[in-house]
């Protein structure tokens, strides 16, 4: 049954027929048509963001919290390309979200129209897949499809552009179960061969770690399960990417905590010694291997992942699985049972007695002040009186960022938003934004830099506006943390451009935009500050100010192995020297 | 691969294994890629080979069914054998490819290229250029008192031969298609 409707009122239908409650975005002239039709219905709420990038990273916030793909809307040119940074976010941290941009009139396209961009060309390597839609009958299926292509497989941003003169027209609309979804079906189903080898290696294995990545979240709740059940009853040590944090609970007896370059030394000394090492979901991207050719030289390495071209694309997999994580560890549980439940049990715990060891190094130790606040310090406050809370954090990116990881503890998967793969600063406090409007009730804190936070701090308008109370937990140091750190580490301390110069006075800017601010500089009054924030109903902007010169620790330096972690200032200086330079 | 640029066999020198995880050797292979028929889908495929920096050493799409909307793109690649297994993943996961076939590595297959070679020249040379035309099996499609423009199809081999040996003879112009192929056999 096909139904005749505008184009403009398609968009609406396809969005109510997929289950979207929420759309983020930002109106103009191209799509003009989709507003009017959105502001006759009350299905859907729109989020009114303040910057075309905000919306993409709210919603990439609401899919990452949801497991839902997270929709935006965006007009043509000037929305579309400024889109384009939160679409490769997306991308890279395999996030489902479905953008929809409008477009000056087909029969205007390629005459340098007022607001024309190519949209679909530039953002053809930052999504998924897109789409220019030219007639309204194709475009109800492709909306469909575009939700399809977004949340199987590999998931990841999409881009459906739609022409002004498109969304007038009226045309038949296709609903969901007859849309073509097309032929992309991706195997989610494991070899069953590879698998029982890799069950094999589970039996015999005497120093086995598990390597758990963003995959095992976004297969799903019940991916997160079966790898809780795997790990209890093989009692293998388990290590998780900063994408992954969540997918083990960190109170878990067998996790080690983050691996990487600021990841734990137990967990990368782990890595490193290994003999079997099992990836679930991650893609050894350079943050976690360090130098490649010492990268867990003993070891022989499981890999399962979703997409093909993960596989042998840095490190090589001596037992590749093309699969969901869900599915696989399922037959991994299935035929490990069937064979007996067989574990090397006192090679295991000579393991485990090693990375005991190891853990008494006690890596996340820091200098404590009476007179300043540590940043770790705060974060550890954080955790404490917002342990066991229905807690969500975002982050932005710097080093805030990587003691978040390291301090924080994650309980359940979806609770942890951070930008990964392209370490988009700014993409914390919209993302706080999305996570917020999809659970109202939660606590959502954004763990923040102040530099950071400036990159899309106009969302407060958005936060006052939705009454969305959101924490905004900033790490004032007045400077680029991260940036200076390297610049003392490899630039001889000349710290160029790495301080935030002419900062604004965050009470007053809370209070500016209808918000309230705190300001906390004393150790001893941060608890006080932090439950003031927590008990606040309404957004918050939290101004703590924080030791200036704070390395983040511990570090694999570029270019080395995992095994050459620095542990602290004393080991730091020069530390990257030679080849190892020209890494990011 | 190596960062180190470290060579085979001087791992004593360290505690590692030094060994490259891949090979470094480079491989020239014949991948042909069946693609929906759909805007923009040539530029998804280049853009994969430049933004990734893989090299492109020929290419040929053509629409090969017009019901079901389906063209073949048949790209000529050089990498190691890993950058090779990589493009071959990295073309599965573009929505619009329906099937990568890697002909090199899939047992034989026959590969066509199809060039157009004008040669201008008088006297001896133009009567040499008529004689080798006629060794290679290139036909004259064009004709002036000074000029030739030879057509000719075979392997990219044959075409780069001859078109050497017109060099000297009064070689003006060259246009290739790139190579069409396709696996031998059924199927």
């Amino acid at each position: 049954m096909t139904r005749q409707m505008t184009g403009a009122k398609m968009v609406v239908q396809a969005l109510k027929d997929q289950g979207v409650d929420t759309v983020f975005g930002y109106p103009g002239g191209a799509v003009l048509p989709i507003y009017d039709e959105i502001f006759q219905q009350n299905d859907i709420r729109h989020i009114l963001v303040r910057h075309e990038q905000a919306a993409i990273h709210a919603a990439e916030g609401y899919a990452r919290s949801t497991g839902k793909p997270g929709v935006a809307l965006v007009t043509s040119g000037p929305g579309a390309t400024n889109a384009v940074t939160g679409l490769t976010d997306a991308l890279l941290d395999s996030i489902p979200i479905v953008v929809l941009s409008g477009q000056v009139p087909t029969f205007m396209i390629g005459s340098d129209a007022f607001q024309e961009a190519d949209t679909v060309g530039i953002t053809r390597p930052c999504t998924k897949h897109n789409w220019l839609v030219k007639e309204t009958d194709k475009l109800s299926g492709i909306l469909h499809q575009a939700f399809h292509v977004a949340t199987s497989g590999r998931p990841g941003p999409v881009l459906v552009d739609i022409p002004k003169d498109v969304q007038f027209a009226t045309g038949d609309y296709t609903p969901k179960p007859q849309a073509p979804i097309g032929h992309y079906q991706p195997q989610v189903k494991g070899d069953i061969e590879t698998i029982t080898q890799l069950v094999e290696a589970i039996e015999r294995a005497e120093k086995p770690v598990f390597y758990t990545g963003g995959g095992v979240i976004n297969s799903g709740p019940g991916a997160s399960h079966l790898l809780r059940e795997l790990v209890e009853a093989t009692g293998f040590p388990i290590t998780s990417t900063l994408m992954g944090l969540g997918a083990y609970p960190a109170s878990g007896k067998a996790w080690l905590g983050m691996l990487g370059m600021h990841g734990l030394y137990e967990a990368n000394l782990a890595m490193h010694g290994c003999d079997l090492m099992i990836n679930i979901g991650a893609r050894f991207d350079d943050r976690i291997t360090g130098r490649l050719d010492a990268f867990s030289p003993r070891s022989k390495k499981a890999h399962i992942d979703i997409d093909p071209s993960s596989i042998n694309k840095v490190i090589k997999a001596d037992m590749p699985i093309v699969g969901d994580v869900g599915h696989v560890l399922e037959d991994v549980l299935k035929i490990w049972k069937a064979r007996g439940r067989k574990v090397n049990r006192e090679a295991i715990a000579k393991w485990w007695q090693q990375i005991e060891e190891w853990k008494k190094v006690k890596c996340l130790t820091y200098k404590q002040s009476e007179t300043v606040i540590k940043p770790q310090y705060a974060l550890e406050r954080l955790e404490a009186l917002t342990k066991g809370r229905d807690r969500y954090i975002t982050t932005e990116v710097g080093q805030h960022q990587m003691w978040a990881a390291q301090y924080l503890g994650f309980e359940d998967p979806n609770r942890w938003m951070t930008s990964g793969g392209l370490g988009t600063m700014g993409y914390g406090f919209p993302a706080s934004v999305g996570v917020q409007v999809a659970h109202p009730e939660a606590l959502v804190i954004n763990v923040a830099g102040e530099a950071s936070w400036l990159m899309n701090m106009q969302e407060m308008g958005t936060a006052v506006q939705f009454n969305l109370p959101v924490k905004q937990f900033i790490l004032n140091n007045e400077r680029l943390g991260m940036v200076r750190q390297w610049q003392q580490l490899l630039h001889g301390e000349r710290y160029s451009q790495s301080w935030s110069e002419a900062l604004p006075d965050f009470v007053k800017l809370a209070e500016a935009f209808g918000a309230k601010g705190i300001i906390c500089k004393d150790p001893k009054d941060l608890d006080d500050a932090i439950m003031e924030m927590l008990d606040h109903d309404g957004p918050v902007i939290f101004d703590c100010l924080v030791e200036k010169h704070e390395n983040c620790f511990p570090m694999i330096p570029s270019g080395e192995p995992h095994n050459k972690m620095l542990l602290g200032d004393a080991q730091a200086t020069n530390a990257i020297a030679g080849k190892g330079a020209v890494l990011v | 691969m190596s960062a180190l640029q470290i060579k085979k066999g001087s791992s004593k020198h360290s505690a590692y294994n030094l060994r490259p995880t891949f090979s470094d050797v480079q491989e020239t292979h014949t991948i042909t890629v069946l693609v929906e028929n759909e805007p923009g889908v040539l530029a998804r495929v280049i853009g994969l080979f430049s933004g990734r920096g893989y090299n492109i050493d020929s290419l040929t799409v053509a629409e090969v069914d017009h019901e079901g909307h389906l063209s073949r793109i048949t790209i000529v690649t050089t990498g190691t054998p890993q950058v090779i297994e990589q493009i071959k993943a990295q073309l599965g996961r573009i929505v619009s490819v329906r099937d990568v076939h890697d002909l090199t590595a899939e047992g034989s297959s026959v590969e066509r290229e199809l060039a157009l070679l004008k040669v201008a020249s008088t006297g001896d040379k133009r009567v040499e250029a008529l004689r080798l035309a006629d060794i290679f099996r290139a036909q004259v499609v064009d004709s002036t008192l000074e000029s030739f423009v030879f057509q000719l199809t075979g392997t990219p081999d044959k075409i780069d031969a001859f078109a050497e040996l017109m060099r000297p003879l009064g070689l003006v112009q060259v246009a290739r298609t790139g190579v069409a192929a396709l696996a031998r056999g059924k199927a």
